[in-house]
């Protein structure tokens, strides 16, 4: 499917300049999430595959590939289209376990 | 701006909310059935909430000159019950006689079981029998991708329904090329957390256009806002873009897809 670039108005300058201090807010607030999980009691987040999808797509925002949003919704996703035999839980966790409880 | 919110759970929300949506230019909804937060115990449950959105709620909205629709079903969160749902299907088709009713929906799948996509095949054969417009709930998360997945290609196997007479709601990043590619409609839903953002739907519609897409607050009984379709107007006029463009998304994508229905009719 074709993709549009350069469709947004603003020049680069302008997003730095609308949007760099809301994502700079973020930044720290991802920050300190991960201090806080480290200063917690070393059971409560340990090989927690959330914790570990969390850590891969931050690593994966680091690189100079594009498509970083869609990316680090994969890596979130189950990517299988199998069938659930039945109903395990009502609610979503918000990541795939692709590594089934192995250290990355 | 005048604006449509095509997916809005009004049952959940307070007389005072369709007053600040009409203060600031909503001029209809459309409420989708589905899920409490809890399971009912019976399809007569079922029956007195199809009673509140095609008879109670529409009046409510009439109050602040807001137009309201629904869509009915059984909701996928419920899905997995095969004999409920049954039960609830049969009493679907005499609600559909009602003036303000869309089509069915927002059927789907949540967490992609075999029974629940088995109810989500008896939904669409129902709206297919009744000539009735589509509205689908794609599941939350990791299940996002999967869930839309198995959607598109169920839909695939029947070669009678119409692409352009579906909305696959809720889409993101990840899911809305396979969406647009196969002649669906789209909706992307303003939620705080778990769905999109202001600022991503609005990369969204610079990146794919504005063809076929809807912007809606799903505004429901959890911390949602039901005023984020004007909150991503203003968000595209951060940007510079045109008014003709916010108006395209927020107003006349969602007459074009609704207008499919002889129900949908606008107060001028």
């Amino acid at each position: 499917m074709e993709r549009h670039s350069g469709t947004c108005p603003l020049t680069r300058r302008q997003i730095v300049d609308e949007y760099f201090i809301e994502s700079r807010n973020r930044l720290l607030e991802i920050a300190a999430f991960l201090d806080r999980l480290e200063r917690a009691a070393p059971e409560s987040a340990e090989r927690d595959f959330r914790v570990q999808a969390f850590e891969a797509a931050l690593r994966l925002l680091c690189d100079d590939e594009p498509a970083r949003v869609q990316r680090v919704q994969m890596l979130l996703s189950d990517p299988s289209t199998q069938l659930k035999a039945k109903l395990d839980q009502k609610s979503a966790t918000g990541a795939h376990d692709h590594w089934c409880g192995e250290e990355l | 701006m005048r604006y449509i919110d095509h997916h809005a759970h009004m049952v959940s929300r307070t007389t005072d909310d369709y007053h600040q949506m009409a203060l600031t230019g909503c001029v209809a909804v459309t409420e989708p059935a589905f899920w409490p937060g809890w399971d009912r115990l019976s399809a007569e449950g079922f029956e007195d909430y199809f009673r509140h959105i095609t008879d109670f709620e529409p009046k409510r909205a009439a109050k602040y000159g807001i137009g309201h629709y629904c869509w009915l079903c059984l909701n996928p969160k419920e899905g997995e019950d095969r004999e409920l749902a049954r039960q609830v299907l049969g009493r679907i088709p005499h609600y559909l006689e009602c003036p303000t009713v869309l089509g069915i929906g927002e059927i789907g799948v949540n967490r992609v079981t075999r029974n629940e996509v088995e109810t989500f095949n008896d939904h669409v054969a129902l709206a297919l029998e009744h000539r009735q417009l589509i509205l689908i709930h794609t599941p939350h998360l990791e299940d996002k991708w999967k869930g839309t997945r198995v959607i598109i290609e169920a839909l695939g196997q029947r070669p009678e329904m119409e692409p352009g007479r579906v909305l696959i709601d809720h889409a993101e990043e990840h899911t809305i090329e396979m969406i647009l590619e196969n002649g669906f409609w789209t909706g992307l839903t303003l939620y705080p957390q778990t769905k999109v953002s202001l600022s991503r739907a609005a990369d969204m519609i610079e990146i794919y256009g504005p063809e076929r897409i809807c912007v809606a607050s799903a505004c429901d009984w959890g911390a949602s806002l039901p005023l984020a379709v004007p909150e991503f107007v203003l968000e595209m006029r951060r940007r510079g873009h045109s008014e003709a463009l916010i108006d395209k998304v927020v107003y006349q994508n969602p007459v074009e897809f609704l207008g499919q229905s002889p129900n949908f009719r606008l107060q001028n």
